[in-house]
Order: C-alpha cells, then structure tokens, then sequence
C-alpha cells in the first residue's frame, strides 16, 4: 500500500528561502566590492579574503564548540557580514583589524544572542564600532583611490569628505570656500569615486545594488526612502538657515556611509521592524540621528552609530506600531 | 485593475487543466452519501435499509437552523446507514446505496434548455433554495438559504459571484464559466431576486479572459450584474478579500459579510441555485477538477455525490507513481486526503496530486524577522508574533493582535524563507482563543 503524506495546508511553499534571500544581499553588494578591487587592487582581495575566512570560521567553530548546533555557514548570512564588514574598514588597514572585527561582529554581536535572526544589533556594524573607538588611528586613515580624486586634495590626502570637511568647517572655512578649492568633491566626482572605506567609494556601485534588491524583493524601499528622505530635508532646513555654516543636502547623502549604510545596514532584516509604519520611524530616526552627529558631534560620520542607536529601538517599534488591520475602512 | 488592499501571495498559476471540457463521470456502483456535506448539524436519514431511492430523492432531512438535506445521486436500494471515514480520516454518518440502472425522479426537468425567466418569488425561492440542499460550493458549504435570509436589522446591497477562483490548479468554476455562463447568470438573477437587490457583480481574476469575454457577451441580457476583472491574487477568493476587491468596502474584525451589504456566492452555487430553482434538481451533483503535473489525465468531471474517490482515481488514470500527497481543494487551503475511499461530498472540487519534491516541507530554521509574513497576511496581522504567541500559549496577548481575525489562507507559510509552519501554530492558538472568548459570559 502507498504511503501518502498527510499534513495542514498550505500544501505549496513559495520560492523565497533564507539562503537564497542572504545570497541576494551577496550579489547586490558585487557591484561595490568590484569598484573597490579595482581602486585598490591587492589590499582589497586581501581584505576581503581574511574578512570571508575569519567570519565563516568563527560562526562555524561557536555553532560547532559552543551552541553545538547544525552547521549554518552555508545559509550565507557569515558571508554577508564578512562583504560588509570587508566593505566598511579602510582597505590599507592591517589585516588583523579584520579578524578582531570578524570575531567582534559573528563572536559577540552574532552567535552571543544564538544566531541568525537572535541578535539586537547588526553585527557588521557592531565590529566596525569596536574597531572605531579601539583602534581610531588606523580605522580613519584612507588610501585615496588611484588616479579618480584629483591632485586638488593632495594636501589632505586620508581625510574622507566628510572628515575634510568637517575638519575645514572647525577651522574657520565657509563651506563655498571649501567647495571651491576642492573642485574633487564635486557631485560627479562624488557619484564615481572618492576617499573612504572601501564600499563608501563609489555611490553608484551601491545604488546599483539597490535596484537589485528591490527588483528581486529581497527588501521594500521603506527604511531606504525614509533614511535619504529625512537626511535631505533635516540637512535641507540647516542649510537653508546658513549655508555658510552646513553643507548641502545633496553632499550629505553621497558621502561616508550614508548610501552602503542606507541601502545594506539599517535593512537588516534582523535588526530593523516588521511593519512599514515601523520602518519609516526607524529609518527617519537614523537620518535624523545621521545629521545630528555628523554637523554637531565628535565623528565626522554617524550613520552606524544613528543605525545602531535605533537598532536598539526596534522592539519597542515592534511593540507599539501594528500593522495596518483588515476591516477599519 | 481591481484588487483587494492589504497583502496576498502569488503562487504559480498552474492551471493545466483548464482546456479539458467537462465530462460525466460514469455512476458508481455503490455510492456511499455523507449526513455531513454542509457546514452545521449532520443531517437525518429518513430512508432504512431495503428502501428503494430515485435519482433526486430526498433521503434525510436537515437537523438544525444551519443544516442542509441530503438527496440521493442515484437509484437503487439502500444497503444501511453506516459510519465511514471522510477523506480527511474523521468518522460521519453515510447512507449506502447500492444502484441499480439510473431512475430519476420525475419532478427534475432533465432537458438542455436554459431556462431565463424567474416565476417564484423571493421567499419561495430562499425555501426552494433550502428544500434543494444548496450549500456554498466555494469550500466552506455554508447552506444557502441561510445565507440568502439575512438577519433582522441587517440589508443585502448587492450580490457579488465568486469567480476568482485564485486557488492553483482548480479548473471547475472556471469550466463552469466557460460551458455554462448563462445558467450561472441566471442562478445569480435568482438570488438577487431572493435578496431584494437589483446590482450584481461576477468577480473574475485576469487570468480566465476567456471566461471574462464570455460573460461580458450575456451583457445587454443580463445588465444588472456587473463583470469585474481583477488581479490576479491570492487569496482573492477569500470572502472579505472579494469584498474589498469588487467595492472596495472592509468586513469589520469579527463582522459579517453582511455588515458591508454584500452577500457573496461561488459560481458552483449560482450554478446549483439555478439548476435547483428552474429545473427543480437537487444538489447531488458536483463539478470537481483532476489534476498535478504528474497525473495520468487532466480532467473536469460532474461526479454524483456518494462516488469513492478512489474510484474517480481509477478512472482517471490512477494514482501517479510519484504522487507523496493528494489533495482535495487547492494546494493552499484544501486538505490532505487520508483516505482515498472516501466518497465525494457536495462541495468536493478536486483530486490533486503533488509530488514530494512539490509538497514535502523543508526543515524549519530561525525567524530572520524578514517581515515577509507581515507584508504578505491579507487580514494586516502578524504571523510571525502569532506563532510565537501561539507556541507560548500566552493566549491573552494573542487575542490582543487580533488571532481570530486570521482566515487561514496560508499565506504566511506559503512566504516564510525559513520554512517555520506560521499557520499551524496560529491555528491551533486561534482555535483555543476562540474557545476562550466564546466561554466568557455575554454582556
């Protein structure tokens, strides 16, 4: 006699799965690690090699040691926070950088809460904090990228847009002073390639991987939208009341990490809200957040502080912002 | 194009067997006729055994406000009255009649001609309608006449006929749609003359232009209902889906179609009003499709109530080597078959087969709060909190997200890239919250 299977519907699963949804976010980030090999050649396939192998290795080692549970590096997510955690450090850095920041991103921010899916906080960005405040010095000097930045910035040569300008600003500087003596932070040169980590130089790269996530469902544009929209309007109202003093909106969102932390941090699926309504709060939290530290705070950048600061006001989102019901027409 | 608001699924279409016409299926030889065919009380056998029966005869009456009779689908003597098992392996009640040749009762007008003029009036149709056994042929075989009566205080606006048929796979309303589009536009004529109301609409997904090119052809005889294209969605459907699709207005949180003025019926029930009504025929017989890319035959077959199912196997082709499931209804909401000499009931609609590789769950892993549950639940819940509310039995926090709100599409399984079975918890946690609210004292 046949044996048939008997179980409650739905009896038909859909395509998405949790490896094929990680792999996405691998692929829409190609597009950036791929201008970042070719600006910075060796040191970036260094990066990104020691990145892979210590995230893969110590999410496998606590799974197996530790947690003492099934193998899970094959579901991509290590592979998606070694590519961030690759693309969010300075590529001369030393590579031992990346493995404290590899163990500090799957060992602590990961794997301590149990896993995928468990941790409070993004673990790329986690590893990248750490490393910020323990080791400031290597973490904030940039190579700049060979032969796209013009001769203009030679005098300050490591110094990110926003640092150069922040730094110019404290001095004394207006910002159209700024602007005209560095025709290298033009838009267009800004869209292309600039001075930074590595995934924070080319805004193109990114936005391509953008449209590729929306396009395969991967993530709803919410969180993104409502991070560029309240940056452009709360930067907008400071510069409208003393452009001499802030910079424009515009430069705002194509510098630092305001596109790989817009587009590929605060969309976490772990660490960002269930709800459209949720994610519209937390995404103008981190803009407005972003903003804040980057013209009144110590750090020229604020975006992974903004990102993890309202990471940590996801539960309570979800708590109190419910979706839209059926039946309230 | 229309649709209804809040999330929905798509599933593959897969209907392979939308261009196999519809064709009898030959009389078992012993039919074996379920007292539970209707949502409600079981109804009451009024025949013993060594009684002869025709075709169409009533052999048990309904025991209950909501409850249906129960007319045999063939003719012969009964054998007795005996407990089977249904398809999903529950005990019920079931007349035997063992057939001999194909006497119908004479009072069934049994010849082609369509029949457009509507002689009884409304009451006497809600009673036809009841005296017939109509119940909703759309999965939940609701009695109609109950449906068509509706509460004091409470109005019909309009009639909408479900037509969407958003399920994978089934074929049998939209046959119906294509081989008798009239007939279902007159049973609709019928009840909205039951009702009181004089708009209609037929609700079709994009997917059966056919059916939709068809129907619009009956436009300048029938003007009073309305043929509406919608989007193709899942679970379009869905009652309260349908609603919001066609005008645009929301069932509230445990309201009743009803409170929004719409009464909805499939078009299997349009049909069978229109049969029971003009050409005084029982319900005893169902359209009912075979299909899954692994079986022998796509078919649509009109199969007599009381037929084995395992016997429509036989006939069609037999069960796929490579079958892991067979399923009557949808892939979504339709249930596994546990038994397959179970008979056929009213509202049986389909033998399904899926392979393993089409059917068999994946193993569970972590909830990576991807959301894609939330975005995808058409009632705005949150299947992911559900289940985990749910597995906790914290029963009180999931009343208060609103667990008996959820209508059990499936969707949230369907969508969760981690394989967790959303809906079977959720189930399982509505059911007992339901229980608990229902036990509370009334105000």
């Amino acid at each position: 006699m046949k044996q048939l299977l008997v179980s409650p519907s739905p009896h038909v699963h859909g395509e998405a799965n949790t490896r094929k949804l990680m792999r996405d976010v691998v692929i829409a980030l190609l597009p950036a690690v791929a201008v970042s090999i070719y600006f910075f050649g060796f040191s970036a396939i260094k990066m990104l090699v020691v990145a892979l192998v210590s995230c893969l290795l110590v999410e496998w080692l606590i799974q197996k040691f530790l947690l003492k549970g099934e193998c899970t590096i094959c579901d991509w997510s290590a592979t998606v926070t070694a590519v961030l955690l690759m693309l969010n450090l300075p590529p001369a850095a030393p590579w031992w950088i990346m493995v404290i920041g590899a163990v500090v991103a799957i060992g602590i921010a990961k794997m301590t809460f149990g896993g995928l899916g468990q941790n409070l906080f993004n673990p790329a960005l986690v590893g990248r904090v750490f490393l910020l405040v323990s080791f400031p010095v290597i973490m904030t000097t940039w190579t700049t990228p060979e032969g796209w930045f013009g001769a203009s910035v030679d005098a300050v040569s490591g110094a990110t847009p926003l640092a150069f300008v922040k730094e110019a600003l404290k001095n004394g500087a207006t910002v159209q002073e700024i602007f005209e003596a560095n025709p290298g932070l033009s838009w267009s040169q800004l869209l292309f390639a600039r001075v930074g980590s590595a995934g924070e130089i080319s805004a193109i790269a990114l936005l391509i991987g953008f449209v590729y996530l929306l396009a395969r469902k991967v993530i709803r544009p919410h969180i993104t939208l409502s991070i560029w929209i309240s940056v452009f309007v709360f930067a907008g109202i400071l510069w409208l009341a003393n452009p001499a003093r802030f910079v424009d909106p515009v430069f705002q969102l194509l510098t630092g990490g305001m596109l790989l932390g817009s587009i590929f941090m605060a969309t976490d699926y772990v660490t960002s809200p269930m709800t459209p309504k949720g994610q519209i709060i937390f995404g103008c939290g981190i803009g407005i957040l972003t903003v804040l530290i980057r013209t009144f705070g110590a750090y020229p950048e604020g975006i992974s502080f903004a990102i993890l600061i309202m990471n940590a006001v996801v539960p309570l989102i979800n708590m109190y912002v419910k979706p839209k019901r059926f039946g309230r027409k | 194009m229309k649709t209804f608001s809040i999330g929905g699924v798509h599933p593959a279409d897969n209907k392979i067997s939308a261009d196999a016409a519809i064709e009898q299926f030959p009389v078992p030889e012993v039919a074996y006729i379920s007292m539970s065919q209707h949502l409600g009380a079981p109804a009451e056998p009024i025949v013993a055994a060594g009684d002869k029966v025709k075709v169409g005869q009533l052999i048990a009456n309904p025991a209950g406000f909501i409850s249906a009779p129960v007319h045999s689908s063939v003719s012969g003597t009964v054998k007795g009255i005996e407990t089977i098992k249904d398809l999903a392996g529950n005990f019920c009640k079931a007349v035997v009649i063992e057939v001999e040749g194909d006497e119908w009762v004479e009072t069934i007008d049994r010849s082609a001609e369509v029949v457009s003029e509507i002689k009884l009036e409304p009451k006497a149709i809600v009673d036809k309608i009841k005296e017939m056994g109509i119940v909703g042929l759309g999965g939940a075989t609701f009695p109609t006449g109950v449906k068509l009566s509706p509460p004091p205080g409470k109005k019909a606006e309009f009639l909408i006929i479900n037509g969407a048929e958003c399920e994978p796979y089934l074929t049998s309303d939209y046959r119906l749609l294509v081989e008798c589009p009239e007939q279902v536009l007159i049973g609709a004529a019928i009840m909205m003359k039951a009702l009181g109301v004089t708009k209609g609409f037929v609700g079709v997904e994009e997917n059966k232009p056919k059916a939709i090119e068809i129907l619009k052809g009956f436009h300048s005889k029938y003007p009073q209902i309305e043929i509406v294209t919608l989007k193709k969605k899942y679970p379009q459907g869905g009652e309260k889906q349908l609603i919001d699709a066609v005008v645009g207005r929301q069932v509230p949180s445990m309201g009743l179609p009803i409170d929004t003025g719409a009464v909805v019926q499939n078009v299997g029930t349009a049909f069978a009003v229109y049969e029971a009504v003009q050409k005084n025929k029982p319900l005893f017989e169902g359209i009912m499709t075979v299909t899954g890319q692994c079986a022998a035959q796509q078919k649509n077959y009109r199969h007599r109530v009381g037929t084995p199912l395992s016997k429509i196997m036989e006939v069609s082709g037999g069960i796929p080597e490579n079958a892991a499931k067979i399923i009557s209804g949808g892939p979504m909401m339709g249930k596994a078959i546990n038994n397959i000499d179970a008979p056929t009931l009213k509202g049986t609609s389909s033998i399904l087969y899926l392979t393993e590789e089409q059917t068999k769950r994946k193993p569970e892993s972590n909830c990576i709060r991807c959301a894609k549950c939330v975005a995808a639940c058409p009632m705005g819940l949150e299947p992911f909190l559900l289940n985990k509310l749910a597995k906790a039995k914290r029963w009180d926090d999931a009343e208060a997200n609103k667990i008996y709100d959820c209508i059990e599409c499936g969707c949230c399984s369907f969508t969760c890239p981690a394989y967790i079975p959303l809906l079977d918890n959720i189930r399982l946690g509505k059911a007992t919250v339901m229980k608990i609210m229902k036990s509370r004292p009334k105000k």
